[in-house]
This record gives structure tokens, sequence and C-alpha cells, in this order.
């Protein structure tokens, strides 16, 4: 195992200067995610216009610098993208932290893709997967308008 | 057995995690097992076993004597006053639902109230707050000071003519707070308010005197005390035990079944309903064994030392916030980091073979007092050295310097 691979610079810079952190006034989806084991918690914002797509996301939270930087990370790519792409991206992402060695999709750029691997170090630290996902499955919740707090200890 | 040496006997020290050696230092959360509890496990299954108290075989009485023994070798070393006043439960947590459950049944009816404190570990809400829905009874909190103390003028603040049992921590386990609970009992009965202690944390470290104590209710982990995971003691006092219901019910507790009704067993038997975790109970024995060959005074004087070099040199670290400075500390040293989470600090220390817990540690309510989502905590136990503590903070430095890179 090696930390550097786990607190990649990336990851240490997101996880301190978190973007799209905060509220907006105009949102329209909402979700929270809590992990009871650790405390983490997250709550995502979105503005989803008449096109299903994702004109404004943001979240508030707190927890340790792999949660944040995912979050963080999750939130820039997220923009501008419509339903069919952000399920696709969170299959991709969620599926690469699992088992797929790369992400597949190709619907960000290879600079983006780097920044969205930075995360893939959890992978060694099985404890720690869930902070990387939980921004994720947050997401999904919003989108989907699921009612209820995720919780990371009642996924599937 | 000297104290010095001691990590010897516990075999888990032989092993390297990530090739560096092992710096446990989470023993407030589970204590590592001595050889001689590990091979007791073994000696009992491979030589002796046999299911106690039913049959009566050459096995069945040999296992009934060491079960029973253990049940001895527990009241004398928290000097209660009788053996049938020791009763195993799968944990202090099913202890303290024992009582809770059995002493909402009989005494608690809508409107009374119960007094806990901010510090309580969950095992020791939780239970209770189930009285609220099922009796209406309402639950009041002990405030916490800014040292991570309760004070005995805290408790007698929240007693009301209402309050029917207090339910309390002998030693937090995050801020290290050992409470005066012998004259925090002495209030409450002077109130006649009967007293659980939770004493997880006490027990593994503090010499216990039940009798001096004079609690109702002590609720002890036994996988904390260097014993086997699966097990905990209640003591209560023999009255209670004999005035309040069963708890569970099954083979092993009833006296005579008929189809129009029961009788139940006498104590302790009562309260131990169906095949108990007789293994355990037995290589429980060995730990208490463990602790009364190094003496508990001398346990409590080596770890008190360990968690005052602790504090020493975490203060001396710019970095490090303490949470907790309470009057009297027993071997928890809660941490946080500037810009540091919890949980990033677990992983990096880990990483060196320093094993910590990071989190709420089941106190969400204390952590929300502090304004805290987690702490990082070092906890000790016998087997820890100054060697460690120095791991600990040179850990510590190497976290900061990742995160401020």
């Amino acid at each position: 195992m090696d930390l550097k691979d786990l607190y990649q610079e990336i990851i240490l810079d997101h996880g301190k200067n978190p973007r799209n952190l905060g509220k907006f006034e105009n949102f329209n989806k909402d979700a929270k995610g809590h992990n009871p084991l650790c405390g983490d918690k997250v709550h995502v914002y979105l503005k989803v216009d008449e096109n299903k797509k994702i004109s404004d996301i943001k979240f508030e939270g707190h927890g340790c610098a792999i949660s944040m930087a995912s979050a963080s990370i999750m939130t820039e790519l997220m923009k501008d993208k419509d339903q069919k792409e952000v399920n696709e991206l969170i299959e991709d992402f969620l599926k690469m932290i699992k088992d797929n060695p790369e992400l597949k999709s190709n619907l960000i750029s290879e600079d983006d893709k780097t920044k969205l691997m930075s995360l893939s170090g959890v992978k060694k630290y099985p404890m720690r997967v869930k902070c990387a996902t939980l921004p994720w499955h947050t997401l999904i919740s919003a989108m989907t308008n699921k009612p209820g707090e995720v919780n990371t200890e009642k996924e599937d | 057995m000297n104290i010095k040496d001691i990590k010897k006997e516990f075999p888990i020290f032989d092993n390297k995690v990530h090739n560096n050696d092992l710096v446990y230092l989470d023993s407030a959360n589970s204590s590592q097992k001595p050889k001689v509890v590990v091979d007791r496990i073994y000696d009992f299954y491979t030589k002796e076993f046999s299911n106690v108290g039913r049959s009566v075989h050459y096995l069945a009485v040999a296992a009934t004597n060491l079960y029973e023994n253990t049940r001895v070798l527990v009241q004398k070393y928290i000097n209660a006053k009788d053996p049938n006043e020791i009763v195993f439960t799968k944990g202090a947590t099913e202890a303290i639902n024992l009582v809770a459950n059995t002493f909402g049944q009989k005494y608690l009816k809508e409107g009374d109230e119960i007094l806990i404190t901010e510090l309580e570990h969950h095992s020791n809400y939780v239970p209770w707050h189930y009285l609220r829905k099922s009796k209406g009874v309402k639950i009041n909190f002990a405030d916490v000071d800014e040292n991570g103390d309760i004070s005995i003028e805290s408790i007698e603040k929240k007693i009301t003519p209402k309050t029917k049992i207090l339910a309390i921590t002998h030693l937090s386990n995050v801020t290290g707070a050992i409470l005066p609970i012998k004259e925090i009992i002495q209030l409450a009965h002077s109130k006649n308010i009967p007293v659980l202690v939770d004493g997880c944390q006490g027990a593994p470290h503090l010499k216990l005197d039940m009798q001096d104590l004079d609690c109702d209710f002590y609720a002890i982990s036994c996988h904390k005390m260097y014993g086997p995971t699966g097990l905990g003691v209640l003591y209560a006092k023999k009255k209670w035990l004999e005035e309040l219901p069963p708890y569970q019910g099954g083979g092993g507790m009833i006296g005579e079944v008929k189809k129009e009704g029961i009788t139940f067993g006498d104590l302790p038997n009562k309260y131990e309903a169906g095949t108990m975790a007789t293994a355990q109970v037995i290589a429980f024995g060995e730990s208490i064994n463990f602790i009364n060959k190094l003496g508990i005074e001398k346990i409590e004087e080596h770890e008190r030392g360990l968690t005052k070099y602790g504090e020493e040199i975490l203060r001396k670290n710019n970095s490090v916030k303490l949470i907790g400075s309470p009057k009297n500390k027993g071997s928890v040293l809660s941490f946080t980091l500037d810009g540091v989470h919890p949980h990033d600090i677990a992983t990096i220390l880990d990483e060196d073979g320093v094993a910590i817990r990071a989190g709420h540690h089941c106190c969400q309510i204390l952590h929300e007092k502090l304004g805290l989502a987690a702490t990082a905590r070092a906890s000790l136990g016998v087997y820890n050295t100054k060697d460690d503590l120095d791991q600990l903070n040179s850990s510590i430095n190497k976290c900061i310097k990742i995160f401020n890179s």
C-alpha cells in the first residue's frame, strides 16, 4: 500500500478547497447522505432545467479529505450534463471504484478522467471506499427524488 | 510477570502491520488477548467441552464447575457480596438492555424520568430510549462541562421528584473523565434513586469495589478486559435480581414449566436463558487471573503514567488539540488535528502500524455538544509503552506533513 496513491495532490487540493461548496437559492432537487459509522455528511443541491440538464450543482457537508474531494470533483464534472449523461458517469465511476481498472465513458475529457481516477486509490483501502462513493449515491438520490437520507450502511 | 515485558504475553504483537510493529492504541474499543486466554478457549474445546448446568456426566459437571468458578472470580474481582449477583450476558450492551427492559417494565410509568449524561456511549442511551415509546418516560441529560467532565452538581441539577433511575458512565470513552461515581451514587441514593454504572471503560482500568460503591447495577464488557468477545457481566444487587422480572425466556432459567404456567429459576439462572457463552466465560476467568497476577493497582499506575506522558507530548505538538482535560483522566487521548480529518489521520497512522479509532466513538450526543463531527482517539492498555506514544506523535507529524506539503 502506498499513501501517495490515496492522498494524491488532486485529492489534497480538492479536500482542502472543495469546489462548489455551499448552497444556492433556486435549487429544485436535493438529497442528504450520511455515513453513520464515521459521521460524514453531504447534502447535494441541484438545479435541473426543463431539458433535464444539471444547470447548477453545489454541495454542503463535512468529512474526510476523500469524501470532500470526491464531492468536489463530482460537482465539477456534473455541471451541464443531462440525466442520461449523469447516469452514465455515476455508473462508470462506481464500477471503477468497485472493479474496473479504468473509466470507460467518453463523456469527459482525458484531463477530467485523470482527475476522477485520482480517487481510485481508495480501492486498496476497503474501509474508505464509502467515503468516496457517498456523494455519488447522494447525487443519485437527488436526481431520482428518492425520499429519505442516503445511508452508507443501508446500501445493497 | 513484569509489566515492562507484558507485550510478550500477547501473541498479536508477533505480527507485523504493513511491515511495521503493531502499535495498538485502540483498547477502549477492544483490548488484545493474552496467550493464556486464547489457550484457555482451545483447551476447553479440545479437552473439557460440554454444556453446563444440565447433564450429570463427568464433562458436564467439570464444565459447570469451571463456568461457576469464573462467576466467583468476577465476584471477588469487583468485591460483590454474593456470586449470585453476577449475571453473564452477551455484552455490556445486553447488560444495560436487561436493566432498562426489566426495570422499565416493572417500575416505570408515563411521565417518569430517567437521568443519563451527555457523556454516555450509545449503549447507555439507546436501551433507555425504547422506554420513551413503550412507557412514555422522559430522558434527561446531565450537562458535560468544557473539560469533558460531569460534576456532582450537574447531576443534582437534573434530578427531579420524577427521576426513577440514574444511568451513568464510570469513565468516558472520549474525554477519559473518571466520574466521582461513589459521591454521585450517594447523592442519588439520598433521593431514593437507584444507579446503573456503565463500567465498560472503568472495569479494565480501575480497582472496583461494589460494596464500597454501593451501586445498584454495574455493566462490564469482557472483551475490553483482555477477555473474549460475546461476553459481558451485569453486577446487580441481589434485591434487584430478586425483584425484577426475567429478561429472556428459555431453557436453564426456569423452575417448573406446566401448561398452566411457569415458575422461574433461582439466581443467577433466572437471567441466563439458553446455552451461554460457556467457553468465553471460562476463558474470561483467565483474563481476571491475568489482571490479578499483575495487580490492578499496578496496571492503573502504569496506565496513569502513560496517559500523562501522552498528554504531555501531544500538548507540545502545536497542531494537536486534545479533547477533554478532566480533573481525573483515564487512559483515553482523544484529539483533532488542524486541517486533517480524523479518518485521514487514522488511515495515515495505520500505514505505520499505529491502530487508533476515528469517528464519534458511539457518542454522538457528546460530539454534537463539542461541535465536532468526529475525533481521533488513542486509547491505552496494559501492553502500551512510552515508545508507542512516541510513535503516535511521530506518525501524527507525518499526517501534518502530508496535508500541509
